[in-house]
Formats: C-alpha cells, structure tokens, sequence
C-alpha cells in the first residue's frame, strides 16, 4: 500500500465567532502524485477544506478544531507554518492579493530567499519555476502590469520555487477569461504528470474533469461523494446538487434513457468519436 | 432605446480601443457582448452612461446625446455594475450600502426602505443586512453591488461579468433576476466571458474583436458559426464544438436539439 501524502481524519471545523460548522467529519485520503479536482456548490466547505490543507486553518484562524490533517507525516496542528508552507502551496482566487514584489523574479525568488538557501540555489530554482510555468519571458516585469492569467502563474510559480510536494488551488480560474483559464488549468495537469499531488477547487468541470483522477464533491460541509470523475459526474446523487454538470454529460445522460445503453463521455472527443463508430 | 452611431475612441496608445462602432438596442431587450480580452467590450459599455464620450460618432440614450449631459444625470438612466465588486463596495454595511444611490436622489425614507428590503430578499442578502460588505464571500459581494445597482431602478442595466465566482445555482437565479427584470420593460446588458451562460440564457449576442462588432444576432444563430467564434477567439460552448466536431447538418447549442439529433442518427443507423 502507498503511504498517503495527505490524510485528513474526522476533521470538524467552526469558525470563530460562528454558529455553524463548516466543516463536518470528513474523511480524505492522497496518494502522491493523484490530481485531485474539488467541487460543490458556494459555501459548501471547499474553500475551508483548502485552509485546513496548508495549517492555516486552525493555526491563523482559531475556531473549533476536531479531527487530524497530516501532510507528508506532519501533523499540521503542531507543525510550524514556515515547515509546512515547503511541503503545501496554496493559491487562491485573486492572484493581486499575493503579489507584492517589483519584478517577477524578484517575487519568485521571495519563498527560496526566506528560506535561507545558497544563492545559486536560489537563482536556479527561480529559472526553473519561470521555466515550467512557461513565463521565463516576463521575469524583468512588474507583476503589476500582467493580465489575470499571468499573474496568476506568477502566485503558482512563487509556490513551485518552494518546490512542494503539494499543490492547493482554491478557484485559480475564478477571475479569469476562458482562454487563461484554459491555459492554467493545462498547466497544473502539466506539472501534475512531473509528480506534484494537486488539489484543485474548479467550477469549470467541463475543462478539467477528463484530466483528473479523482473527483470529491462537498455539500454543507460533508464530502458527498468521492470517485473517479465519470464514477461522480453521472451519479444521481450529483446530478441532483446543482453541480454545473458539463453539457457533454448532460446529453450523455440523456442519451443513455432513450438508446438503452449507459454511456459515460467526458469530452465532445469522446461522444462525437462514439457516434461515428456506431455509424460505420 | 440605446443607438451607437460610428463610434470610435482610443486611449492614445495608437489603437482603437473601439473602431467605428455601431449598435441599435431597443427597449426591454436582454443581450449579450462577448469578445476577447482587450476587444473593446468595456469601453463600449463605458459610454452608455457617458463615463466616456465617443471621439467620432455619437451615442443616444433615450433621446439624449450623451455629450450633452452628465454622468450624474445619465447614471439613473443607466446602471452600471462593474467586474470587480471591490472596486464598487465602501460602505459600513449592506443595508447602507443598498441605500447609498436611493439618499443620494433623494427618494422619501419610506421608498428608500421598502427598495432596500425587496434587494434584501431578491438577492438573499437579508442575513447580511448589519455586516461589512467587505467581509462576505466574492460571490456575496458581486449580489450586493448588482443590488446597489437595481435598487435606483435604472431603466437599462449593464453587467459586466456578472457570473464570476458564482457556482451554477446562483448563476440560475442570476438569469431568471434578470428575465424578470426584462420582463418589466427593462433593458439588460451583460458583458461576459460566460458563453455557457449567454447560450443557456441570453437571446441576443453581440460579439466583437479588436474594436469592431463582427457578428450581431439571435445567440442560437452566431454561436454556432465557426468563423465567428474563431476570429473573435472565444472558446464555442461545448454543443457547438460538439455539433462541428459530429459534423451536424443542424448545429445547435441547445441540449434538447442535440439529443434529438443524435438519436435520430443513431436510430437511422439500426434501420
């Protein structure tokens, strides 16, 4: 059996000053190396669940903590935030929140420098970030003159320069227009297949799903249902949440009441190269 | 009635944010812009409430040229609703943030109020009545800027990406908000990124690239044309591509069609 890199056991969750938990006895298990897409409607629990992930939650937010989260064997309630921001990066929504630096390089080597590294070290793990990401080209700019989906590659190259064992994302896409969008969900399956476990919150199941694992659904703050995409896309119970299933799932489904025949496509590939083999 | 006549501005860098633009929208209309990052949807809108006035060309509000008025006078004809609630949002709480515009013109205390509580419960708001603004959810926020914005009862109203960080639910509520609103002989513009939600809901589509309206029409017509939706470089919601990609004789973007199409192919494929 692979050792989970993440386990999170009977986790409960209040915030301060809250009635009600947003969080309720969840179970969750990581193997390394999985890619991960989170989902269910707003308010659900799934950005909590994030916090949880990285220690922010309890360690800077206080609240009713129940439960255990371990990440890579450490025990996020009793381990130091500087030790578990290298082993989990978290990005969220809105990218302008976390930059903060004059130059890219400069705001992507800030993680590596507090972390007392060796100067080439530094610079090589900086080249290397720019490199993946795909924006080695942007390295002298500002990120304040870059679009939505640039700087938001920047918070994610930021992240890799820690070289973590995970990646968090709460909505990356949120404020993005599709093409961006399309091109940073393409790049967390990119460095996904380079061995990084990738925990992703998305709406847009239409561009992801068929590029994840495993698919887990939160409603009021409990998992509801935990499979592979296709397993969790075309269960009742999902259908039944207001999840914005995919149109391609929709007719899919549709499609299998009237021809007898369960059919489970993700793509408009998949359907479209179904319909013309049953044809020839 | 909104009438845009040979439109052209630019912000001085050399290019025409918006290049001899022309655009007719009647009363109680619901449509759609829609176009890349960049291909002069904001700018467009920026000038239905004279925030900036056409360089060439002229644009009539309700029978007034927008360069013979003011903001002041044309922000209660026309609401806008920008991208980013941050950018909108100030006050102490939702309750006066609703009631801000509605003192600002002056309305009777008891209109004010009576305003402020139907936006409390139409945008379920009314558990936030006391908060901050600035501590709820990016997706709460964007309802309470929309609400700021429909409680002056501005005859047209524009949304600039309203459906961001909003899950699908909400972006059902948000449609059927602004059907009722069109409903009532007003006219709604929605600016957006969102083709899922402008093929599910909105019946115009306006789509424009580099500063120009390339294709203007019924939406079920212009989104499932290729050449459109490849020189504006917008992603074609999913039944287009699946119509193109199944080589359909009818594309559609509507799911009951599809499924009848394909049934039909299959079904003749057993014969």
């Amino acid at each position: 059996m692979v050792l989970a890199i993440i386990e999170v056991k009977g986790l409960c969750y209040t915030y301060p000053e809250s009635e009600t938990p947003s969080l309720i006895d969840v179970n969750f298990k990581a193997e390394p190396g999985e890619f991960v897409l989170v989902t269910g409607p707003s308010g659900c629990g799934k950005t909590t669940f994030c916090r949880a992930l990285n220690g922010l939650i309890p360690n800077s937010y206080g609240g009713d903590f129940k439960g255990t989260v371990v990440v890579d064997g450490l025990l996020t309630t009793s381990t130091p935030v500087y030790e578990l921001a290298q082993r989990v990066g978290l990005v969220f929504q809105n990218p302008e929140n976390e930059l903060f630096c004059t130059t890219v390089e400069r705001e992507v080597a800030f993680g590596p420098e507090n972390l007392a590294l060796p100067r080439e070290e530094i610079a090589m793990r900086v080249e290397e970030a720019l490199e993946i990401v795909g924006i080695s080209h942007l390295k002298e700019k500002s990120p304040e003159e870059l679009s939505g989906g640039e700087q938001q590659k920047v918070a994610i190259a930021a992240l890799l320069a820690m070289k973590p064992k995970v990646l968090v994302l709460d909505e990356p896409t949120a404020n993005l227009d599709p093409v961006s969008a399309k091109s940073v969900l393409e790049l967390m399956h990119r460095l996904n297949k380079n061995g990084v476990t990738v925990i992703l919150v998305e709406h847009r199941l239409e561009m992801i799903s068929h590029l994840v694992d495993r698919c887990v659904v939160f409603e009021g703050g409990r998992i509801v249902a935990d499979g592979s995409p296709r397993e969790v896309l075309y269960s009742d119970k999902v259908s039944e949440l207001g999840v914005g299933l995919p149109k391609i799932v929709q007719v899919s489904r549709r499609l299998s009441g009237l021809i007898g025949e369960q059919l489970r496509f993700l793509t408009s590939d998949e359907l479209a190269s179904y319909v013309r083999g049953r044809l020839h | 009635m909104i009438r845009i006549e040979g439109v052209t501005y630019s912000y001085g860098d050399g290019i025409n944010a918006l290049d001899g633009v022309d655009l007719e929208v009647k009363d109680s209309e619901l449509l759609a812009i829609v176009g890349e990052n960049g291909a002069g949807k904001t700018t467009l809108v920026k000038h239905l409430n004279g925030l900036l006035k056409p360089q060439r060309g002229r644009v009539i509000v309700e029978g007034v040229d927008t360069k013979e008025t003011t903001v002041a006078t044309l922000a209660k004809k026309v609401g806008l609703v920008f991208q980013n609630p941050d950018h909108m949002l100030f006050a102490e709480t939702v309750e006066k943030e609703l009631s801000f515009a509605l003192t600002n013109f002056g309305l009777p205390p008891e209109e004010i109020a009576k305003r402020v509580e139907w936006a409390l419960i139409e945008f379920k708001l009314s558990n936030y009545r006391d908060r901050s603004p600035f501590t709820l959810s990016g997706g709460e926020k964007k309802r309470v800027s929309l609400a700021s914005v429909l409680c002056y009862d501005p005859q047209i109203i524009v949304l600039d990406e309203p459906t961001t960080g909003q899950d699908s639910l909400q972006k059902t509520r948000l449609a059927s908000t602004l059907a009722n609103l069109n409903r009532q002989g007003k006219t709604v513009i929605v600016v957006t990124h969102d083709i899922e939600f402008v093929a599910d809901f909105i019946p115009r589509v306006v789509v424009m690239s580099r500063g120009k309206i390339i294709a203007d029409g019924p939406t079920e017509e212009i989104l499932i044309r290729k050449d459109v939706m490849e020189a504006s470089s917008i992603l074609p919601p999913q039944l287009a591509e699946l119509s193109w990609k199944m080589g359909l004789n009818s594309p559609s973007i509507n799911t009951d069609m599809i499924v009848e199409e394909i049934r039909q192919m299959l079904r003749g494929e057993q014969k």
